[in-house]
C-alpha cells in the first residue's frame, strides 16, 4: 500500500533535518523523500494537511497500563490506542500492575500483546520483588525478556542499601533505574504543603519529601556510577539538585509531566479529584522553575505519567480518591500550548524532549527519516486549535482535568510497523 | 407615591386614637388586666400612641409589648424577597390577660392570623381584641376587628399607607394607586 | 436581602452583610429559646437530613434541636448505621437519600471538600457542619455571636485563637469570619501546631500564652485532641498545659477582663484549667445556647429562600 504525505515539514534534530517536501511510504517503509513522480502518486492514498510537521514517532516513557490486574481501567490494547491518538508510536509501561512486572513471563506477555499493534510497548520492570523494596527482582531475566528500565514506581526504594545494590547490578545490563522520589515518612498528605493546603484544610506533604530522595538517589548514582532517571520532577529544589549533579558529571536524567508545567496547587481549590496526583501539583514558583529546567536541559524529556482510574474510584470524597490522571491524549497538546506557543522552547527542542531523549535514556534507537528506513513517524499540526473532549478519549478511563480545555496543536496521524492511525482509525500500509 | 386621597390628617389621627382609647377602656371596664401589644413593624408606633392615650385617660400603666409575627407567616414561598425579621419584645406573662392587639391596616387578615398564633405560643390569654386604624376590606380569612378607626373600601389596585411622625416625619393616612408599582 | 448563596459551605468569601444578617437573625431566635414554647412553625413541612460521617453528638444535637424548634422534620444519618459499610459509595448514599425528597442537608465528613462535592450532586441546600480540617462555619458564627453579645462591635477587637491551629477547622472559619468583620486576629500555640503559611492570611503568630492573654480582648481556646500522636507535635499533654494552658494565675496576672471561649468538649487540665473552665471569664455554656440560635437562623435564612 502506498501513502503520500504532501508538502509536510520533515524535522529531526538528530539528523539535522528540516525540510518541507513530499513523503512517499510504501509497505511501511519510507520509499522516497521529495521529487515525487506521477507513478509514485498512482494508487496512493494522499494526505494533505494544514502546515503539518513530520517528526520521529513520539515516545512516552512513563505510562501506566493496568494490565495485568485492572483491565477495567486500561489494557495494553486500549492504552496503545490512546497513545496513537495522542501522537505516540512507542511507550514504556510501568510495573505497578497486579501482579507487578517482576517476572520474565509478564514482560513477555506484555510484549506479545503489543506485537501486532501500531504502538510498541516497552515494559519497565520492577526493581524489587513485588515492588516491596526488599529483594532484587530477577533483573537479568527481565532485561532478556525485553524490559528496558527498572522502577518501583508509585514509590521509592526505601532501603538505601537495596537501591545501591540495584544501581550496581543494573549497570551490568545498561538499563536505567527510574526512581519515583518520595520520602514516605514525610508524605502523609493529599496535596502540596502551601498556603493553599492551609486554606483548604487538606492534609499536605511538603516539597522536601521529593527533594530529600532526589538528593539521596543522586548520591547513590554518583557513588556507584549507575544510571539514574528521575521520574516526574515537580519541585524547584529538585531541579537545582539535578542541575548541579549534571554539572558534576553524574549519570542522571529527568522527566516532567505536562500537568506539572501547566497547573499549580491553586487548582485544587475546586476539590475536583482530577487535580489529585502524586507528585502533587506544586506552587507557581515550582512550576516556573520546572519550565526553566526544561529550557536549559536540566530536564531531558516530557512523560505523561498516564494513570487511568475508573469513575467509581475517582468520583469520591477528595481524601479517598486515588492519585493520578490520564495523559496520553493531552500530553502533546499541552506541551505545544504551554511551552512552544508560549515561546519557552522551540519546536525542535520539543522533538528532542518527546521523541529523541526518551529513547536515548532507554537505549532505544531514534527512528530516522530517510529513504529505506521503516517509517516510525508522528504527523503534527502545531497550530490547529482543538477542544479536549474526554468522552472521545480512546483510553478506557476519562480521569482528566483538561476536559473542555482549548489546546493549540495536535497530532493528526502516526505511522509505525506498517500501520497508520488517523482520526478515522487504523489502516495497514 | 401615586396619592389618590388623604384619608386622615394629623388632627384626624389624634381624634381617632382618642376615640379608640375610650372604646377600649369602655369595653374592658378600665385598664386592669389589659396588655397593649403592637404588631411589628407599623403597628408598633400606633400601639405606643394608643397606650399613651390610655395611660392619660385612665391614669394607669398597663403593660406594653411588641410582637414580630414573621416566623408564623404563611407566605414564605410566595414572596419574591425574604421578609425581614425582627425581635419580639414581650416581658409580661400573657396568661389570663386581655390582649389589645394593635396594627395599622386590616386587609386580608393573614398578618393577624400569624400574630394570634404567635401569641398563643407565648401563653393563654383570656381574650385577644384586635384594634386597627383602617379596615380596607378584602378579607381572605374569617377575621374581624373589635375596634376600628375608619372603614375605607378599596380596590386591589389601591393601598392604604399610614405615615407616622416617629418614622416617616408626618402624621397622615393616604390612599394610593399601586397599579404602576 | 437574602443571603448570597443557597448553601453555607464556609466562612471564606462570605460578605460582611451576610454575616451580619445571620447574626442579627439569630437575635430573634435567641429570644424564642427563652419562651415556654420553644417552637415556631416557620420550616413546617421541610425535611432536613443530618448526614454525619464523622462522630459528633453535640453538633448534631444542636442542629437537631434547631431544626425541631423550627418545626422541620429531621432525619439523622450516621456512618455506623448506614449502607456505606455495605460498600455503597458516598455519591450513591446521597442520591438515595435525596430521592426521598429532602430539602436541606447538614453534613459533617472527615474529608475537606465534601460539602462542595455535595452541591454538585444534590439540589438540596447544603450546610457544612465540619469538613476535615477545612471549615466549620456555624461554629465560627456562634463564637462571633457570643463575642458580640458580650463586647459589642467585632471591628477592632483583638481575638486570639489558641491551640492546634493546623488541625482545626474551627480556627480557619473563625479567622476568615473575624477578618471580614474587621477584627485583629492572632494565633497562639507551639510551632508544630501552627501552619507555616498562616501569616499570609493576615494573622499574627505568637508562641507565648502570656502575651496572648495580655494583648487580646478574646481568647478562643481550642481543644487538643487527646488522640494526637504525642511525640511529633507535642511531647506530652502535661508540657502543653504548662506552656500553653490557660489557668487562673495567668488571667489574674495579665488580663482580668479577657473573654474566654472554647468550642467544647473541654479537656480540663489541658487547654484550660478547671478553675478557668468554671470561672467568670468564660462563656462556654452561652456559646452552646447561642449555637442553637445561630443554627436556627442559618436554617431559617436558607430554608425560606426562593
Amino acid at each position: 500500500m502506498k501513502i503520500v504525505l504532501k508538502n509536510v515539514n520533515l524535522l529531526n534534530p538528530e539528523q539535522n533535518l528540516n525540510k518541507t517536501t513530499d513523503l512517499l511510504i510504501e509497505d511501511g517503509k519510507i520509499a522516497r523523500i521529495g521529487d515525487l513522480e506521477k507513478k509514485d502518486l498512482e494508487g496512493a492514498k494522499i494526505f494533505e494537511y494544514e502546515q503539518a510537521v513530520v517528526v520521529p514517532g513520539l515516545f512516552d516513557m512513563h505510562v501506566h497500563l493496568r494490565e495485568p490486574g485492572r483491565e477495567d481501567e486500561e489494557t495494553v490494547h486500549t492504552g496503545s490506542n490512546a497513545a496513537a491518538a495522542g501522537g505516540f508510536t512507542e511507550i514504556a509501561c510501568m510495573p505497578n500492575t497486579n501482579p507487578a512486572i517482576d517476572s520474565a513471563e509478564i514482560v513477555s506477555s506484555i510484549k506479545a500483546k503489543s506485537y501486532k499493534h501500531l504502538v510498541e510497548v516497552y515494559p519497565v520492570a520492577a526493581i524489587t520483588h513485588g515492588r516491596e523494596g526488599e529483594g532484587l527482582s530477577p533483573i537479568a531475566e527481565l532485561v532478556e525478556a525485553g524490559a528496558i528500565g527498572l522502577s518501583d514506581d508509585g514509590k521509592s526504594v526505601k532501603n538505601s542499601a537495596v537501591l545501591m545494590g540495584a544501581f550496581d547490578y543494573a549497570k551490568m545490563f545498561n538499563v536505567p533505574i527510574i526512581e519515583h522520589c518520595e520520602d514516605p515518612s514525610l508524605a502523609d498528605g493529599v496535596m502540596n504543603e502551601s498556603l493553599v493546603s492551609t486554606m483548604l484544610g487538606l492534609p499536605s506533604k511538603p516539597s522536601i519529601a521529593e527533594d530529600i530522595i532526589v538528593m539521596r538517589d543522586i548520591s547513590l548514582a554518583e557513588y556507584t556510577g549507575g544510571k539514574l532517571h528521575i521520574a516526574h520532577v515537580s519541585t524547584k529544589k529538585s531541579c537545582e539538585i539535578i542541575r548541579d549533579a549534571k554539572a558534576r558529571g553524574v549519570n542522571v536524567t529527568a522527566e516532567v509531566t505536562p500537568h506539572h508545567f501547566t497547573l499549580t496547587d491553586e487548582a485544587v481549590k475546586s476539590f475536583d479529584t482530577n487535580l489529585k496526583m502524586n507528585p502533587p501539583l506544586r506552587t507557581k514558583e515550582d512550576l516556573d522553575a520546572v519550565i526553566e529546567a526544561i529550557k536549559d536541559g536540566t530536564i531531558d524529556c516530557i512523560a505523561s505519567d498516564h494513570a487511568p482510574h475508573s469513575i467509581e474510584e475517582k468520583d469520591v470524597e477528595f481524601i479517598y480518591a486515588p492519585d493520578g490522571i490520564v495523559g496520553l491524549e493531552t500530553s502533546l497538546g499541552l506541551a505545544l500550548s504551554e511551552l512552544v506557543h508560549k515561546k519557552h522552547i522551540t519546536f525542535e527542542q520539543l522533538v528532542n524532549l518527546m521523541a529523541v531523549n526518551p529513547r536515548k535514556i532507554l537505549g532505544i534507537p531514534v527512528p530516522k527519516i530517510a529513504e529505506g528506513e521503516m517509517a516510525n513517524l508522528s504527523v503534527i499540526e502545531p497550530d490547529t486549535v482543538w477542544t479536549v473532549d474526554v468522552k472521545k478519549f480512546k483510553s478506557k478511563s476519562k480521569n482528566s482535568p483538561f476536559d473542555k480545555k482549548l489546546l493549540n496543536g495536535k497530532s493528526v496521524a502516526v505511522i509505525n510497523k506498517g500501520k497508520m492511525y488517523t482520526s478515522e482509525g487504523f489502516i495497514e500500509i | 407615591m401615586d396619592i389618590k386621597a388623604k384619608i386622615i390628617d394629623k388632627e384626624g389621627l389624634n381624634r381617632t386614637i382618642t376615640r379608640l382609647a375610650h372604646e377600649i377602656l369602655e369595653r374592658n371596664k378600665g385598664s386592669e388586666n389589659i396588655v397593649v401589644i403592637g404588631v411589628r413593624t407599623r403597628g408598633e408606633f400606633l400601639a405606643k400612641r394608643l397606650w399613651d392615650k390610655i395611660k392619660e385617660i385612665d391614669n394607669c400603666e398597663p403593660p406594653f409589648g411588641v410582637l414580630d409575627s414573621t416566623l408564623y407567616r404563611d407566605d414564605f414561598r410566595k414572596r419574591l424577597k425574604q421578609p425581614e425579621i425582627s425581635v419580639t419584645d414581650i416581658t409580661v406573662d400573657l396568661n389570663e390577660k386581655n390582649i389589645i392587639l394593635v396594627d395599622d391596616v386590616l386587609y386580608t387578615g393573614r398578618t393577624v392570623r400569624a400574630a394570634m398564633d404567635a401569641l398563643m405560643d407565648l401563653g393563654r390569654p383570656r381574650t385577644i381584641q384586635f384594634c386597627v386604624l383602617v379596615d380596607r376590606g378584602h378579607r381572605e380569612l374569617p377575621i374581624k376587628a373589635d375596634f376600628i378607626g375608619k372603614n375605607i373600601p378599596t380596590s386591589i389596585n389601591e393601598e392604604v399607607r399610614v405615615k407616622m411622625v416617629e418614622e416617616d416625619g408626618e402624621d397622615a393616612v393616604y390612599l394610593v394607586d399601586i397599579s404602576n408599582e | 436581602m437574602p443571603l448570597a448563596s443557597k448553601h453555607l459551605l464556609g466562612m471564606y468569601g462570605v460578605p460582611e452583610e451576610d454575616l451580619n444578617l445571620i447574626l442579627d437573625t439569630a437575635v430573634t431566635f435567641r429570644e424564642v429559646l427563652e419562651r415556654p414554647i420553644k417552637k415556631v412553625p416557620t420550616l413546617k413541612g421541610k425535611t432536613i437530613v443530618n448526614l454525619f460521617f464523622e462522630n459528633s453528638t453535640r453538633t448534631r444535637i444542636s442542629f437537631e434541636l434547631a431544626q425541631k424548634r423550627l418545626s422541620a422534620d429531621t432525619i439523622n444519618f450516621s456512618t455506623s448505621t448506614s449502607s456505606t459499610k455495605k460498600g455503597e459509595t458516598f455519591k450513591d448514599t446521597v442520591k438515595n437519600i435525596e430521592a426521598m425528597k429532602v430539602d436541606m442537608i447538614v453534613v459533617r465528613h472527615e474529608s475537606a471538600g465534601v460539602p462542595q462535592y455535595l452541591t454538585k450532586i444534590s439540589n438540596a441546600n447544603i450546610i457544612n457542619a465540619g469538613d476535615g480540617r477545612h471549615e466549620h462555619p456555624t461554629q465560627a458564627l456562634l463564637d462571633i455571636y457570643s463575642i458580640r453579645e458580650k463586647l459589642g462591635e467585632i471591628a477592632g477587637l483583638k481575638v486570639c485563637i489558641v491551640g492546634d491551629i493546623a488541625h482545626s477547622r474551627v480556627a480557619l472559619s473563625n479567622i476568615y469570619a473575624l477578618k471580614t468583620l474587621g477584627a485583629e486576629v492572632s494565633v497562639c500555640g507551639p510551632l508544630t501546631m501552627i501552619p507555616k503559611n498562616i501569616e499570609k492570611l493576615g494573622v499574627k503568630v505568637t508562641h507565648s500564652i502570656d502575651e496572648a492573654i495580655a494583648e487580646n480582648d478574646v481568647l478562643n481556646v481550642l481543644r487538643i485532641q487527646l488522640e494526637r500522636k504525642a511525640g511529633t507535635t507535642i511531647p506530652s499533654l502535661r508540657e502543653y498545659h504548662n506552656y500553653f494552658g490557660v489557668n487562673a494565675e495567668r488571667l489574674e496576672k495579665y488580663n482580668k477582663d479577657i473573654l474566654i471561649l472554647h468550642p467544647g468538649p473541654i479537656n480540663r487540665g489541658v487547654e484550660l484549667s478547671s478553675e478557668v473552665a468554671d470561672g467568670p471569664y468564660q462563656i462556654i455554656l452561652d456559646q452552646v445556647t447561642n449555637g442553637v440560635a445561630i443554627r436556627m437562623a442559618v436554617l431559617y435564612l436558607l430554608g425560606t429562600m426562593n
